[in-house]
């Protein structure tokens, strides 16, 4: 369950950006999670749900609003463009679970279907990042 | 609020909280012994009572695991991920989740690979955190001087101009940016005195001692019992007693 330290990690950043925005309650924080770092949406929704116990008492009720960013990896080598499909092929588990933990680890085991190439980059999909914090208050709120 | 966000930058200060020291053996050449230095500096620290972590950052090279004979093991995952422990010594090394399959990492990759590490590794509480720097200056490095919060620098030199030709521009980019560094370590001495000392000098720095060229190391690769009767680790011990094990004089 690493997802809880990246979870808490994610409600800080937030709690930090809403400060410098001069936001005192976030209502809502949207974060994108990439297929790539295969984090299961309901998993994190409920990770971050857990840590909101020790958190910051601005973000006590706050809505998570999680979504799934599809893989895509760019060739540099033929310019192919793929994604899902070749990361599935993968298959073997601890190979998945390298991914999981680090997913530049993809270059170790993923390759371009077109040329073999591991040289390709993750065009999109990675891993988690916080999208947008919704709040009032304060002296800002964009 | 619109621009995304990386929430693994704030995670780094907390997973790192508790670490009294870090160190990154550097020398910016390659070949050179930063990771024989570092990997016997983490073990004689270990075998002396210290809590002593140990990540390489050698990421399309991972060797610590070898030196140290690691037989691998995939670490737990927790709040976070928790490094492997060989021979009392914390490690984590890319080469844990990898195997031995290559890793063709690019720059960005290898910044990525380094911040998602540093963000959900638990190191718990250490007196020190030793970092394996990959040869050069290029991202590893000024990613560890960007993210990593009061690191040190450990600048490992052979006597060879070539090598101190590199080391030297290691040691002015640091003394430029004022990082703090510890001193210099020669390895693969074979006689005294000479170009490594007179690099020191020019910089100022301190002479932290010397590891000779040791034909026993070869073979003792692997197996920390056999490490810990040769003269590379004798000659690490005394410079992990006398300066790297003690606090820096301020
Ligand atoms: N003091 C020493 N005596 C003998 N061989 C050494 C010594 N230090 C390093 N070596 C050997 O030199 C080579 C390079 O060392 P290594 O630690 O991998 O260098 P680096 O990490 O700087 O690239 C390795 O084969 C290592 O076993
Ligand atoms: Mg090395
Ligand atoms: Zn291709």
């Amino acid at each position: 369950m690493h997802e809880l330290a990246l979870a808490e990690a994610v409600v800080k950043t937030a709690v930090r950006a809403a400060n410098d925005a001069g936001i005192d309650r976030i209502d809502r924080i949207v974060i994108a999670v990439g297929a790539l770092q295969q984090i299961e949406p309901e998993l994190f929704r409920y990770s971050l749900t857990s840590v909101l116990a020790t958190a910051d008492p601005r973000v006590a009720g706050v809505a998570f609003d999680v979504r799934t960013v599809d893989v895509a990896f760019g060739c540099r080598s033929c310019g192919t463009t793929f994604g899902r499909s070749e990361l599935e092929e993968v298959g073997d588990e601890t190979a998945l679970e390298a991914i999981h933990l680090v997913p530049e680890l993809a270059h170790a085991y993923v390759r371009c279907p077109q040329c073999g190439s591991p040289d390709f980059e993750i065009t999109q999909g990675r891993g988690v990042t916080l999208e947008r914090i919704e709040g009032e208050g304060g002296t800002s709120d964009d | 609020m619109t621009e995304s966000i990386d929430p693994r930058v704030v995670a780094i200060e907390d997973r790192l909280a508790n670490v009294e020291r870090v160190i990154a053996v550097t020398g910016s050449k390659g070949g050179i012994g930063k990771t024989v230095v570092a990997s016997l500096l983490a073990l004689t620290l270990a075998d002396r009572g210290r809590s002593v972590g140990l990540f390489d950052l050698d990421f399309t090279s991972p060797t610590d695991h070898v030196v140290l004979g690691s037989v691998g093991g995939f670490p737990t995952e927790t709040f976070g991920i928790d490094p492997v422990s060989v021979a009392g010594i914390d490690m984590m090394s890319i080469a844990f989740l990898s195997g031995r399959a290559a890793t063709p990492l690019r720059g960005g990759d290898a910044t990525n690979a380094l911040l998602e590490l540093l963000a959900v590794t638990n190191w718990g509480s250490q007196d020190l955190l030793l970092l394996d720097m990959p040869p050069g200056l290029g991202d590893t490095s000024l990613d560890v001087l960007r993210y990593v919060p009061r690191v040190e620098f450990l600048l490992v030199a052979t006597a060879s101009r070539l090598v101190v030709d590199s080391v030297r521009r290691a040691a002015a980019l640091l003394t430029e940016l004022d990082a703090p560094i510890l001193g210099v370590v020669e390895n693969l001495q074979r006689r005294a005195g000479g170009v490594v000392h007179d690099l020191a000098d020019e910089f100022g720095l301190d002479s932290l001692g010397a590891v000779p060229f040791d034909e026993s190391l070869e073979v003792a690769l692997g197996d920390v019992r056999a490490l810990r009767d040769t003269d590379a680790y004798a000659a690490v011990t005394q410079i992990g007693e006398e300066s790297v094990g003690r606090p820096p004089s301020t």
